[in-house]
C-alpha cells in the first residue's frame, strides 16, 4: 500500500464482472476526497447525465485509514440527482476499516446490473448476486435479509443498502451503512437504485504487513491517548452532537417550524441532555475509533390496545436529524423525534433533506399554496403522528407530490409556488441559521455541507461584517479539510490531526513525500475537486437565497440583505478563481 | 498467572481498537483479524457485541492437537506459541470448542497469548486481567 499506486477494484455491473487496477497518482491524490476526483475524472461523464449507466459510483478511503485512530471514514463520490452535478458524501460504520482491509483503495462501480442485485465483494471474492425478491424492501430489512444471504465475517464486514426511495430515484435518498450511518446527502441511494443495486456487502477479510519501524505504534498510542485520555472529544462521546440544540437556541440560531425562528422555549423536550436522559440507551463506534459518538435511543410501542404487549426499535440520533425533525418540523417531544426518524430510517431517506422537506410543505399548506390533496395527511407544525406518514410516503413516492418534492423542495416548488419560504441552501439547509456567513458557506460549499467550511463557527465568533475577512476564512478553511478527507479522517478529529500531525502520521507509515507536501496537496485537491463540479455544470451565480434567509434574526439582529449578497457573490467569484489559477 | 478477561463486554461500542492493538502490537500485522481477540456483532449491530477470544483451557485441547509442538500449555491456562514450529496444519483451529483460534489465508495463526496488551486500549474498560478460576462467574463474552 506505500506506493505511489492505488488499488482500485473495478466492477462492471452489467456483466457481474470485475478486475483490479494499480492507478498512479498518490503523491498527488492522496486518496478519499482526491481519489475520488481522479476516479471520477477517469470514468466519469461530466456531460452526460447521473442516471446515465455508465456513470461512476465510487468509494474511497485513504493512506491512513485504519492505522489511527478516528480514520474511520468512506469517501462516496457520484454525479448526484439532486443538481446533476458532481458531489461527494462521506459515512463511517465499519465500511472504511473493511474496504481497507479487502485490500482496496477504492471501489468503482459501472454500468447497470440487468436486475435488482446485491453485490458481494473481499479480499478474493468478487459476486454479484440477483435480488428481485428485495424490490420494495425497507433499508432495515434489507439488512437483516443480507445477513442471511452472506454469512461470515460478522464484525469484519459492512453492508450498505438503499431503501425504498432509493429504489424510485428520489434525490434525497441516502444509502445505509451498518444500520446506524449513512451516505445521506444529495442521494447517493438513487445512483445504487439506478444501477440496480440494493445492496454491497464488504468483507474485510485479509490481513497486511504493518509499517516497519519503531515509532508508528509510539505515534499511535500517542494519538490514542489524546482522543481518550483527555477532554478534547469528549464532547463528541457524552451528549454527543446534540449537545448544539441547547446552544444554537440560546444564540437564536436554530432553525424553527421552516425557520419562522430561531429560538423558542420548547427546547427543553428536545435537548441534548432530553435525548441522554431518557431514550438513550447505548453509544457505537465506527470501526477504528475509539470515541465512540453513535447515540442509540429507542422508542417502544404499545401494539395492543387491551393487553401490555410491546415492540421497540433502535434508532440513532445526533444533532441534525434532530433539528431537521424536531424543531424544524416543530416536534418538541423525544421520542417523538425518533419515531420519525425510524421511518426515515427504513424507507431509507436523508433524515436533514426529509425534515427540511416536510417542514416547507407544512407552511406551504399554511399558506394555502398545498392541501391535503396533494401531502394526503394535513400538515401541521407539532403533529408527529402526520409527519410519520409523510416520511413514508416521501420515501415510497406515494403520489405525484411526494415524488416531486424528493427531487427537492426548490424543485416542488416550482411546481406548487412557495419558493420565498424553501429553506435551502444549494440543497435543504443544515441546522444552522448562524448569519450571513453560513449561508453564503452552505449555499456555495462543495458538498453544501455545513462540514465544508467553519461559516457557522466563523459566525458564532464575528459581528463584524468584513467580507474579505469573512471569505478569507473559508477558503482558508476548505483545503485542510480536504486533507483530512482525503487521509480519510473523522472531521470530528480536526482538533487532533493538524498538519503537522497528519505530517507525522504520514512519515511513521511510510508515505515521507504526502507528509511533505501537505502544504500544497490540500490546495491542489480543493482545487481538483471543484474542477470536477464545474465541469458538471456548476455556476455559483445560479444558487439563489429564498427571500426567507433575508428575513431571518439572529443574536446579532435581523440578517443584513446587502452584507450576505455581498458575502455570496464573492465567495462565488473566488470559487470560480481558485479553478482557473495555477496551483 | 493472570489471563485476559472481557468482564464487561455488554459496555462495548464495536471501534476494534482491542483487535487492532493485538495485530498491530503482538502480531505486527495491520488487521483486525490477525488478533487473538477479535469483536463480531451478534446479529447486527442492534444486538451488541461479543468477543471472540481463548478461554484459557487447562489442559488446551489445542496444545494436545498440535502436532508439532508449537502450542504448548501455559501455566494458569491458554497457551504459549513457537511460530518456528508451526507447520500450519490448523488442527488447533478445529478442536478449539470456542473458535478462538484465528487462521489467516496463508494458515498462520492467531491465539490470544493473555498478555494484555490490549487492555488499555479498550475505552469502555470492557477488557481486564484477572484469574481463570474467576472468569466464568464475572464474564461477558
Amino acid at each position: 500500500m506505500n506506493e505511489d499506486l492505488f488499488r482500485v477494484l473495478l466492477v462492471n455491473l452489467a456483466t457481474g464482472k470485475g478486475r483490479v487496477e494499480l492507478i498512479p497518482g498518490r503523491s498527488t491524490a492522496i486518496g478519499g476526497s482526491g481519489l475520488a476526483a481522479l476516479l471520477f475524472a477517469a470514468y466519469g461523464d461530466p456531460g452526460r447525465p447521473w442516471h446515465d449507466a455508465d456513470q461512476p459510483f465510487i468509494l474511497a478511503v485513504g493512506p491512513l485509514t485504519g492505522l489511527f485512530p478516528l480514520m474511520s471514514k468512506t469517501v462516496s463520490a457520484f454525479k448526484s440527482p439532486y443538481h446533476n452535478q458532481y458531489t461527494e458524501s462521506h459515512a463511517g460504520g465499519r465500511s472504511a476499516l473493511a474496504l481497507r482491509f479487502a485490500g482496496y483503495d477504492a471501489l468503482v462501480l459501472q454500468g447497470r446490473a440487468v436486475t435488482l442485485s446485491c453485490l458481494n465483494i473481499g479480499a478474493s471474492h468478487l459476486e454479484l448476486k440477483e435480488a428481485g425478491f428485495m424490490a420494495g424492501m425497507n433499508a432495515l430489512a434489507a439488512g437483516k435479509v443480507m445477513r442471511r444471504m452472506f454469512k461470515g465475517n460478522s464484525g469484519h464486514r459492512s453492508m450498505l443498502r438503499i431503501g425504498q426511495s432509493g429504489e424510485i430515484g428520489s434525490a434525497m435518498a441516502c444509502i445505509n451503512v451498518d444500520t446506524y450511518r449513512h451516505f445521506g446527502r444529495l442521494g447517493g441511494g438513487a445512483v445504487l437504485g439506478n444501477k440496480n443495486i440494493k445492496g454491497i456487502v464488504i468483507q474485510g477479510d485479509s490481513t497486511y504487513p504493518l509499517p516497519e519501524n519503531k515509532d508508528y505504534p509510539v505515534l499511535f498510542k500517542k494519538v490514542h491517548e489524546m482522543v481518550t485520555a483527555t477532554d478534547m472529544l469528549r464532547k463528541y462521546h457524552n451528549l454527543g452532537t446534540p449537545a448544539n440544540l441547547e446552544s444554537l437556541n440560546e444564540l437564536q440560531s436554530l432553525p424553527w417550524r421552516n425557520l419562522q425562528q430561531t429560538a423558542d422555549s420548547q427546547i427543553e423536550g428536545i435537548t441534548g441532555e432530553r435525548f441522554a436522559d431518557d431514550t438513550l440507551l447505548r453509544n457505537g463506534a465506527c470501526s477504528g475509533c475509539p470515541v465512540g459518538c453513535i447515540h442509540i435511543g429507542y422508542v417502544r410501542e404499545r401494539f395492543e390496545e387491551k393487553d401490555n404487549r410491546y415492540l421497540y426499535r433502535q434508532v440513532a440520533y445526533d444533532y441534525e436529524p434532530i433539528f431537521a425533525v424536531g424543531s424544524m418540523l416543530g416536534v418538541t417531544k423525544a421520542f417523538d423525534v425518533l419515531r420519525i426518524l425510524d421511518i426515515l430510517e427504513k424507507v431509507c431517506l436523508d433524515a436533514m433533506s426529509a425534515g427540511v422537506a416536510l417542514a416547507w410543505a407544512t407552511e406551504a399548506t399554511d399558506r394555502g399554496f398545498l392541501s391535503a390533496k396533494e401531502t394526503l395527511v394535513p400538515l401541521k407544525f407539532g403533529d408527529a403522528e402526520s409527519y410519520m406518514t409523510a416520511a413514508m410516503h416521501l420515501g415510497t413516492g406515494e403520489n405525484e407530490f411526494y415524488r416531486v418534492l424528493g427531487q427537492g423542495t426548490l424543485a416542488a416548488a416550482n411546481s406548487y409556488g412557495g419558493a420565498d419560504f424553501a429553506c435551502v441552501l444549494g440543497q435543504e439547509m443544515a441546522g444552522y441559521a448562524t448569519g450571513e456567513v453560513f449561508f453564503a458557506a452552505q449555499a456555495l460549499g462543495f458538498r453544501h455541507s455545513h462540514l465544508d467550511t467553519g461559516g457557522y463557527s466563523y459566525d458564532q465568533e464575528h459581528k463584524e461584517k468584513d467580507v474579505d475577512a469573512a471569505v478569507s476564512f473559508l477558503l482558508a478553511d476548505e483545503p485542510d479539510r480536504c486533507l483530512l478527507t482525503s487521509m480519510v479522517s473523522c472531521l470530528f478529529a480536526r482538533s487532533v490531526y493538524s498538519k503537522e500531525m497528519l505530517a507525522e502520521c504520514l512519515k511513521v507509515t511510510g508515505y515521507p513525500e504526502l507528509a511533505s507536501n501537505l502544504e500544497v496537496l490540500g490546495e491542489k485537491i480543493r482545487r481538483h475537486r471543484w474542477q470536477m463540479r464545474f465541469a458538471t455544470g456548476f455556476n455559483p451565480d445560479e444558487i439563489t437565497l429564498p427571500k426567507r434567509f433575508y428575513k431571518v434574526s439572529t443574536w446579532k439582529g435581523p440578517i443584513d440583505a446587502a452584507y450576505l449578497d455581498t458575502l455570496k457573490r464573492e465567495y462565488g467569484r473566488r470559487i470560480r478563481q481558485l479553478v482557473e489559477k495555477e496551483v | 498467572m493472570k489471563i485476559l478477561t472481557t468482564p464487561h463486554m455488554d459496555r462495548c461500542i464495536g471501534c476494534h481498537s482491542c483487535s487492532l492493538a493485538c495485530a498491530r502490537l503482538i502480531n505486527k500485522r495491520f488487521s483486525w483479524e490477525a488478533a487473538g481477540i477479535r469483536i463480531e456483532s451478534s446479529g447486527g449491530l442492534s444486538s451488541g457485541f461479543l468477543a471472540k477470544r481463548c478461554l484459557a483451557c487447562e489442559p488446551a485441547p489445542c496444545v494436545a492437537a498440535c502436532p508439532t509442538g508449537s502450542l504448548k500449555q501455559r501455566p494458569g491456562g491458554g497457551v504459549t506459541i513457537s511460530r518456528k514450529l508451526c507447520i500450519r496444519c490448523g488442527e488447533c483451529v478445529a478442536v478449539c470448542p470456542v473458535d478462538a483460534i484465528a487462521v489467516d489465508a496463508a494458515g498462520d495463526i492467531y491465539v490470544c497469548l493473555h498478555c494484555g496488551r490490549c487492555v488499555d486500549f479498550c475505552p469502555h474498560d470492557c477488557l481486564a486481567m484477572g484469574s481463570a478460576e474467576k472468569q466464568n462467574m464475572e464474564v461477558e463474552l
